[in-house]
């Protein structure tokens, strides 16, 4: 089973990274961008061949390590069927 | 007085901080290795450098906060020991949780390596009782990602219980408060994004880190 993790910096949290590509846009014409926030996704292959077991095992590895709770938001998508 | 430093792949400050370590309690301190799990008896100061732990791979600290010598760390932490955490080292901190917030990447988005200025906000700390609370001082910083970020509670907690050691007088980074430097509750853990290590040797004249490394050797001397 296929898991995409996202992780994005909370809504609460400054983004200076996501600021610079709104500049950055604006700067190449395209107006009419508002804000711009930059994450990082994450595929991961996993083991388990149940969706809701991929998924949960995926959830506990967001918050042992893959997304830093006091920082960032996650969101697990499972992908691939077996 | 005993002192160790931990290594990771990717430390580039590890031979700083030891070498600042001997001078200040006349022996070598111990080098301690990421994949070691168990720490040499008698320890009363560990050391976790700065540099680009695992690459700053995931997040700046994370990978590194789970490495095997890290739970060590901690559990002699949450018995009372005395960890400082230098750079990379306030990254790992703050991921393994001994320290409250986050450093993310610096508000204007660049690498800064310069001297800084720093007001020492609390003298009441084995790390800090070298210098006068007030006093201005001067460390190097040389970090991409050392934009202090935590809640205004914890921001709030932080100061009303004195634990946060050194603020920046120009803020380089973005960081809340103008932080610099954080204490556990305990006030036995630090982590710092500047340098002390890079500015206590006396062939690069008087550091205004020394007093940092001088302090501790004082307070656990007899520990």
């Amino acid at each position: 089973m296929k898991a995409r993790v996202t992780v994005m910096l909370k809504e609460d949290v400054l983004d200076p990274q996501g600021g610079a590509i709104a500049e950055a846009l604006a700067r190449q014409g395209f107006h009419g961008v508002g804000s711009v926030r930059q994450g990082k996704v994450i595929e991961l292959d996993l083991a388990e061949a149940d969706a809701m077991a991929a998924e949960a095992a995926a959830i506990r590895m967001c918050e042992a390590l893959l997304a830093n709770p006091v920082i960032e938001d996650y969101e697990v998508e499972i992908v691939a069927g077996p | 007085m005993r002192t160790a430093v931990v290594v990771f792949p990717g430390s580039n400050c590890d031979r700083d901080l030891a070498v600042a370590f001997a001078r200040a309690t006349g022996r070598p301190p111990a080098m301690l290795w990421h994949k070691d799990t168990e720490l040499p008896p008698g320890l009363d100061l560990i050391g976790l450098p700065g540099g680009f732990s695992f690459g700053d791979y995931l997040r700046c600290g994370a990978i590194a906060a789970h490495a095997p010598i890290c739970r060590a760390v901690a559990d002699f932490a949450r018995a009372g020991g005395h960890v400082l955490g230098v750079c990379n080292g306030f990254q790992v901190l703050t991921e393994t949780g001994l320290l409250p917030g986050a450093l993310i990447r610096n508000a204007n988005l660049r690498f800064v390596c310069r001297p800084v200025g720093l007001r020492v906000e609390t003298a009441t700390s084995a790390f800090t009782q070298g210098y006068a609370r007030g006093q201005a001082i001067t460390l190097p910083i040389a970090h991409h990602d050392g934009n202090y970020v935590a809640d205004p509670a914890t921001i709030d907690r932080l100061r009303d219980t004195d634990r946060i050691a050194f603020t920046y007088l120009d803020n380089p980074n973005g960081s809340a408060g103008n932080i610099a430097g954080i204490l556990s509750e305990n006030r036995r853990v630090l982590g710092m994004m500047p340098h002390p290590e890079r500015a206590a040797d006396p062939a690069l004249g008087p550091g205004d880190g020394t007093p940092l490394f001088a302090g501790l050797a004082t307070a656990l001397a007899n520990a």
